[in-house]
């Protein structure tokens, strides 16, 4: 059985700037969900039949 | 000739009827083709969101079905219990970049207001759900959060009726209330997209006042774009 990439039995890391608290894992899920967005404006849609 | 459905009725099921097919004709129920600027990997966040939601309730619907002591105990209940989590997450994940699409093109224009707040309602819904979905865990971490949340739950009033540390409201807000709500409001959101049609992209810049930007779709009035 291959180990987790994260040691899930420590606890997680947190980012804090001022009143604001945030996980490393969310903001890498924050991260993955920007390159997935700019991605999907860019990469072209092929479609096989011509739109109205 | 009478177009099927429309044909003149005093009853209100009739009235109900021909308002149902004027509203949504089956070839805006069902398309079988969309305007070129559909064209898009943006414009599949929505579907994606769509089935993972149906993930959600098909593995939801085995949870329920098989009950507690076996999605705790068994390799089985384990495997669908987690894909019921990560489909919710691919849910979310798939909700709010569909939300960043629509809001970077304005998409409650053209009279589509009632679909981008059925959007918002929806949203809003889900996280209560999947609240609650976390208060069921039967873990530390679902007392954690109930012990957590209680606090602000409280401070709203809501505490009066919504008691977060009660495992048994909570399971079944999660199962059955708040669900159904997410379901209806999702089907609303479709019809009303499939009614008012999907919105056009913004003009691009220096061309807004362009007539060609004001040309109507065939679901949009002109000037409604």
């Amino acid at each position: 059985m291959v180990a987790a990439l994260v040691d899930l039995s420590r606890p997680g890391h947190y980012l804090h700037w001022g009143f604001v608290q945030l996980s490393v894992a969310n903001l890498l899920v924050i991260g993955v969900m920007v390159v997935v967005f700019v991605l999907a404006l860019v990469i072209p849609f092929h479609s096989s039949r011509r739109g109205r | 000739m009478t177009v099927p459905g429309l044909e003149a009725s005093p009853t209100w099921t009739g009235r109900l009827r021909r308002a149902a097919v004027r509203a949504l004709p089956p070839d805006k129920l069902l398309p079988d083709d969309q305007p070129s600027y559909v064209a898009s990997w943006v414009y599949v966040f929505g579907v994606l969101t769509l089935a993972a939601f149906v993930i959600v309730l098909a593995s939801g619907t085995v949870l329920v079905l098989r009950g507690p002591s076996w999605w705790h105990q068994s390799k089985t209940g384990l495997f669908v219990n987690s894909l019921h989590l990560w489909s919710v997450e691919l849910f979310f994940f798939f909700m709010v970049l569909h939300l960043w699409g629509k809001f970077f093109m304005a998409s409650w224009r053209g009279r589509r207001a009632l679909t981008w707040m059925t959007g918002v309602v929806t949203f809003a819904i889900s996280v209560a759900t999947a609240f609650t979905g976390y208060l069921s865990q039967q873990n530390f971490d679902s007392q954690w959060i109930a012990t957590q949340a209680k606090d602000g739950i409280n401070s709203t009033g809501a505490g009066a009726f919504f008691v977060v540390t009660n495992f048994g409201q909570m399971l079944l807000w999660h199962v059955l209330l708040l669900p159904v709500a997410v379901a209806a409001l999702v089907g609303l959101h479709l019809l009303l997209v499939r009614h008012r049609g999907v919105v056009r992209p913004l003009p691009a810049r220096g061309r807004a006042t362009r007539p060609a930007a004001k040309r109507p779709t065939p679901s949009t009035p002109a000037g409604r774009t």
